[in-house]
């Protein structure tokens, strides 16, 4: 059994069509990635996934149990975190969180233990009988953390949880969902970043205007939609860009102190680059090669749809 | 569907609006100082006597009470984005609209129980009926605490704009109810007016239960506050349920 299984979901607010025809599976004790630009339509999937806004056609079963005929016994399986929504400013945050713990039946000494325990790894410890309206965005976005995971929920939904954090919220976050998946949870993220897709999720769906275009592992979408690969090289003295004339040299950009450069043939150009810093005299602070990119695959995909 | 569930998250839901609600200005003055403000308004100058008034009075406290934390909840929520995250926890509408409800239910009970115990001790009310009295708070504050989570059903993130609806529609209600004429001096289309406020059953069960003077049998205002109450109920959840489709 799926932890997530949907089947055909469709959604349209008035003209505009949010989700189309979207079905999704998602693998018990994945990491699985929602990854599109603003607008693909992948806060209208999570809102559909838990509940809170019910499909024009569609079906959706969470850990086997249809929502729509028991969404009490489904919403008891999963733990989010919405892209806007936001805790009880007028609570404080270990309220907020024990508030929350209750709903999911734990009883008193596991629900404050537990609280604790959150409190102290999203560092809010200090700040636990502070009312959550005084709070900066980034310590609010970690008290709604705090309240999905309390009930430790099998099932994580993570609506942009980085999005606009700086980056110590940012760390935090990306630790959290870690702890959580080794701890048996599975993770249904969304993101527009791709970086974060690549580095978290072990299968990504790319969506677009409502669509899945392509769902696979991060390895799996980079080997089949993208094709460059790179080379960076930075030298102690300064070049320019005629120092980089081979036939297996496609394109050369500057990234900083550093320059790119793109090829079929990496093995090549790295040869190349050796022998001309030998012939030059060029001293080289350091070198990378680079395989296909998931920006590249993630940019073929939704400029193509 | 698990029952235990269910209760618990009403349960919860009431706690978080008791919590919190309660405090907010809008329920401090709609609710409470209202009230209090026309009864003087109307008393003040005039040699009326209160006793004879008074079933009005506690009627127009509990309607007021009742119906003034309901209104406020759901736009409040949706505008600092906190309804979305609860309705991801382990609820459906009918916690919501129920812990919403029992909210502004417990809200006008307290309320209207303190105001009549303290007027009882000071002014040496008449009490006919104290089962009756019981059951007349009871339903009152049901029905109009269901009122109150009616007129917050509609879908908007700005309360001031349900506040001014709500007062639209409550405020009118207080001159076709019997409270500052009771009801048999009424006559003619004044009287048939009355007819259509649910108010108008509350108030008259009210001086069946204090002064015994009502106007209608005891089982008909309790049958009309159970109709209401079920109507409101109604209302209110096919409301939010079309929310829930177009996602406001
Ligand atoms: N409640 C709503 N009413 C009307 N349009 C909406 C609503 N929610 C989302 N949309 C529209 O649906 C599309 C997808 O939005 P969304 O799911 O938020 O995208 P994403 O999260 O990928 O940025 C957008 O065009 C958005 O304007
Ligand atoms: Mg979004």
């Amino acid at each position: 059994m799926e932890a997530i299984e949907a089947n055909n979901l469709s959604k349209s607010f008035g003209s505009v069509t949010a989700v189309n025809d979207v079905s999704i599976s998602v693998k018990k004790g994945s990491i699985f990635g929602f990854l599109g630009p603003n607008g693909a339509g992948k806060t209208t999937v999570i809102r559909l996934l838990t509940g809170v806004l019910t499909p024009d056609t569609g079906s959706i079963y969470i850990g086997g149990v249809n929502i729509n005929n028991d969404p009490l016994a489904a919403k008891m399986m999963m733990g989010v975190i919405p892209e806007n929504g936001t805790v009880y400013g007028d609570l404080t945050a270990e309220q907020n969180i024990i508030w929350t713990a209750k709903f999911y039946g734990m009883d008193r000494t596991t629900r404050e233990q537990r609280a604790q325990e959150i409190l102290s790894q999203l560092g809010l410890t200090e700040r636990k009988n502070d009312l959550v309206r005084t709070f900066s965005k980034g310590m609010r976005q970690r008290i709604s953390i705090a309240c999905a995971i309390v009930p430790s929920p099998p099932l994580l939904f993570l609506d942009e949880p980085t999005s606009g954090l700086d980056v110590h919220s940012r760390r935090l976050v990306i630790d959290t969902i870690h702890k959580m998946n080794n701890a048996g949870s599975t993770i249904f993220l969304t993101t527009h970043n791709i970086e974060e897709a690549n580095a978290l999720c072990t299968t990504i769906s790319i969506i677009n205007k409502g669509k899945i275009i392509a769902t696979d592992s991060p390895e799996q979408l980079k080997k089949t939609y993208g094709t460059t690969h790179y080379v960076e090289i930075s030298f102690r003295q300064s070049v320019t860009e005629a120092l980089f004339k081979d036939e297996s040299i496609s394109r050369v950009e500057r990234w900083g102190d550093k320059w790119r450069i793109y090829t079929n043939d990496p093995d090549h150009v790295v040869k190349y680059l050796a022998q001309v810093a030998e012939r030059d005299h060029l001293s080289i602070i350091s070198i990378a090669t680079s395989g296909p990119s998931l920006e590249e695959a993630f940019l073929q995909l939704t400029e193509v749809a | 569907m698990d029952l235990a569930i269910f209760a618990r998250s009403v349960t919860l839901v009431t706690e978080k609006n008791m919590r919190i609600y309660y405090y907010k200005g809008a329920v401090v003055i709609f609710g409470l100082l209202f009230p209090f403000l026309m009864f003087f308004t109307f008393f003040i100058g005039r040699n009326l006597d209160l006793t004879l008034f008074f079933p009005g009075f506690l009627g127009m406290m509990l309607f007021f009470t009742a119906s003034s934390v309901g209104p406020l909840i759901t736009p409040w929520e949706k505008r600092e984005k906190t309804y979305e995250r609860l309705l991801s926890l382990p609820v459906i509408l009918e916690s919501i609209i129920l812990g919403d409800l029992l909210s502004g239910a417990i809200f006008g009970i307290i309320i209207t129980l303190i105001v009549w115990i303290v007027s009882a001790v000071f002014l040496h009310l008449p009490l006919a009926n104290i089962g009756l009295l019981a059951l007349a708070l009871l339903l009152g504050a049901i029905a109009f605490a269901a009122l109150g989570t009616l007129l917050g059903s509609p879908a908007t993130d700005t309360p001031s704009n349900i506040m001014i609806l709500s007062s639209l529609v409550r405020f009118p209600l207080i001159f076709v109810s019997g409270i500052f004429i009771p009801l048999n001096q009424m006559q003619g289309w004044e009287r048939v007016l009355t007819f259509f406020s649910p108010l108008t059953y509350l108030v008259d069960l009210f001086y069946g239960a204090l002064n015994g003077t009502a106007v209608y049998p005891p089982f008909l205002d309790v049958l009309v506050l159970v109709v209401v109450i079920l109507l409101f109920i109604g209302c209110a959840k096919i409301i939010q349920q079309r929310n829930l489709v177009t996602g406001n």
